[in-house]
């Protein structure tokens, strides 16, 4: 049986998810700034407003710990909200909400509640934000238990992963690059379908070096890796999806193939996903390898304006192909 | 003895239970103060002085409204219909503590009594309240939400944010303002520059009252009304409660940044003391209940101690328990 799919943006993907998951279950709705009449400063939840109007999808002045606070506490008494923050930069003036209140209420209070607040966040380079609109912030958050944290790198896992956001019990934080907005792909129409958190996907199969990417990343691994094919090189490409909670066995079970890892991500490299990941492998799978790791991220400065200046710092599939080569 | 207007809505069993209230509150504080150094967290507030607006409030709304509370919760969850047996247990931080050891006094909360719970960080309940307010708007559920906050977290950007959001969309929603004067040693005249603090509504385009927080009838009437615009739809209100913390900031605080006299000045105003008078010169009750209340006062909280004492401390197998709802599937491909 074949899968019925659409070819649609990442972006339409989440709209889609989000369209399907509101007409599904009553206590779903959307609040954020711009997100209704607007559609959303990536116009990702574009139309929701008049299908479904004003009370479940909400405008909301420019108050960020107010639009979290209304998302968790109405979580707190049952409903799903979606929030929306315009862009992760911004969580820095709300994180309140999301560290000491949603990732705490339901063990602080002894497992009375739980807290099924999804949080959306465009995040990442690649449209001259500079300094203030293109942070990765997705480590950060891998470091507050109670969190769940999502990071899909293509539509049809965009469209999966945020239905089982919206149905999940936790606070999750859904970090939507931005790239991956405009990159279209293959989804399923299936209103039932899903992707579990925790389950990797390998998008490559090979047995020289496993590459572990997140988010725009993801894509750029796998042109490096397509290319490195002719050098007879072969590349297993494996994107987590979810950060929280992490598939560590797809990951282990592919460094113990090949005994060589590269890992990419968008992020300063300090405490990064990649830095996790690598402190992984090194205590649990340090005698698969053959060779070092090698990490590729963003330098520890901030993200510059100009897009040459923006282009030198991010990593690329011509970077990850030089440093495959490394390990080969 | 002349007597004065008690509100008519209220029988004497009404008003009685108010004075019950407010003496369970304090000699549940007194008692946890007396045990600080079993009990030994330095993280304990206690709400001593302050008892009349928790009764006060909290008897003007229904038992399914909701209440979110501060760091100085314990009055809040008495108030609020919470069971005194579970509340000393989790300021023990034992398993028969209302959240089984993980929260502590700070973190005490009651869902099944819709009290949403203690808060360690000063202003993060007012924003959750907002949440509590809009699911119960959008449900048409027509609950009400108190949510309790001091002089200190008047000042804090994110209760700004909140009365702005409430006012927009009329959410029902009671912003009890307990000026107690002090935040940890900060006295809120050097925190802020103008007198009343409900003057801060009318920047919100709502309405503002400063009443004594020491009047436990004051309290329910003037949050009566609020509640009862509220539930029509007229949204929300912000009432300044004056009062003060009879005790340092918290039971191990030294307290040594305020004056005696400035203490005793306020220990004459005590909310429980002038009720007892006002009752008693209303023939609502007399001395031989009024011994038989405080006895029976006593023996509850003594009570509460020697279940705590029996109850177990948490099993340290269970210590990652209840961090997920929904189990990780850390399964993979």
């Amino acid at each position: 049986m074949t899968e019925e799919t659409k070819t649609m943006r990442g972006l339409e993907a989440i709209r889609l998810a989000i369209e399907e998951e509101m007409e599904r279950d009553d206590s779903v709705f959307l609040i954020g700034e711009d997100i209704g009449r607007f559609g959303g400063a990536f116009f990702v939840t574009e139309g929701l407003l008049d299908k479904f109007g004003s009370e479940r999808v909400r405008d909301t002045p420019i108050s960020e710990n107010a639009i979290l606070g209304c998302a968790v506490g109405a979580a707190m008494v049952g409903m799903r909200p979606i929030a929306e923050i315009m862009f992760a930069d911004f969580l820095t003036v709300c994180m309140e909400m999301i560290v000491n209140q949603a990732a705490k209420a339901r063990y602080m209070y002894g497992g009375q509640i739980s807290v099924p607040v999804t949080i959306r966040v465009p995040f990442g380079t690649g449209i001259m934000g500079a300094a203030q609109h293109s942070q990765s912030f997705e480590s950060w958050f891998m470091h507050v238990p109670g969190l769940k944290v999502v990071l899909p790198s293509n539509a049809r896992d965009f469209k999966g992963l945020m239905k089982t956001a919206v149905r999940d019990n936790d606070p999750v934080i859904f970090f939507e690059n931005k790239r991956a907005y405009y990159q279209t792909g293959e989804v399923p129409l299936d209103k039932n379908f899903t992707i579990p958190f925790g389950q990797a996907r390998k998008f490559t199969e090979g047995d020289d070096v496993t590459i572990v990417a997140t988010g725009a990343m993801v894509l750029e691994s796998i042109n490096a890796a397509r290319k490195l094919e002719a050098e007879n090189i072969h590349c297993e490409v494996i994107d987590p999806r979810t950060l929280v909670p992490l598939d560590k066995d797809s990951i282990l079970n592919s460094v113990e193939k090949t005994g060589r890892l590269l890992i990419v991500d968008e992020g300063c490299k300090t405490c990064s996903v990649s830095a996790e990941i690598a402190a992984i492998v090194a205590e649990e799978g340090f005698h698969f390898l053959k060779k070092r790791i090698i990490r590729l991220n963003t330098p520890n400065v901030p993200i510059p304006y100009s897009p040459n200046l923006e282009k030198a710092i991010i990593p690329n599939a011509k970077l990850i192909q030089e440093n495959v080569k490394k390990l080969t | 003895m002349k007597k004065d207007e008690l509100p008519k809505d209220l029988s004497s069993d009404e008003l009685i239970n108010l004075y019950k209230k407010m003496l369970l509150i304090r000699e549940f504080e007194q008692r946890i103060t007396k045990d600080t150094g079993k009990i030994k967290s330095p993280l304990v507030h206690a709400y001593t002085g302050e008892e009349a607006i928790a009764v006060g409030a909290c008897a003007a709304i229904n038992e399914d409204d909701y209440i979110t509370s501060t760091h100085r919760g314990h009055g809040h969850f008495i108030a609020k219909g919470g069971d005194i047996n579970s509340l000393m247990a989790e300021i023990y931080g034992k398993e028969g503590g209302i959240c089984k050891g993980r929260g502590g006094s700070m973190h005490v909360a009651d869902f099944s009594k819709n009290m949403l719970g203690a808060n360690g960080i000063v202003g993060a309940g007012p924003p959750l309240a907002l949440g509590v307010a809009l699911a119960s708007k959008m449900r048409n559920e027509g609950k009400v939400v108190l949510t309790f906050f001091g002089d200190g977290a008047a000042n804090q950007g994110m209760l700004h944010e909140s009365m702005n959001l409430a006012a927009i969309w009329k959410l029902p929603i009671i912003f009890v303002l307990e000026n107690n004067k002090y935040g940890w040693s900060t006295p809120v005249d050097y925190a802020t520059v103008i007198k009343d603090l409900s003057l801060r509504a009318q920047g919100y385009g709502m309405k503002g009252f400063t009443i004594d927080g020491n009047d436990v009838i004051e309290v329910y009437k003037t949050i009566k009304e609020a509640v009862d615009i509220a539930r029509k739809g007229g949204g929300p209100t912000l009432i300044e409660c004056k009062t003060y913390r009879w005790q340092g900031q918290t039971t191990m605080d030294a307290d040594k940044y305020r004056l005696t006299e400035e203490k005793e000045e306020w220990k004459r105003k005590c909310p429980i003391e002038k009720f007892k008078i006002r009752l008693i010169k209303n023939e609502v009750f007399d001395r031989a209940i009024i011994q038989k209340i405080g006895e029976d006062t006593l023996e509850q909280i003594d009570q509460s101690v020697k279940i705590t004492k029996k109850s177990p401390k948490p099993d340290i197998n269970t210590v990652l328990d209840d961090i997920y709802k929904n189990p990780m599937n850390l399964g993979g491909n």
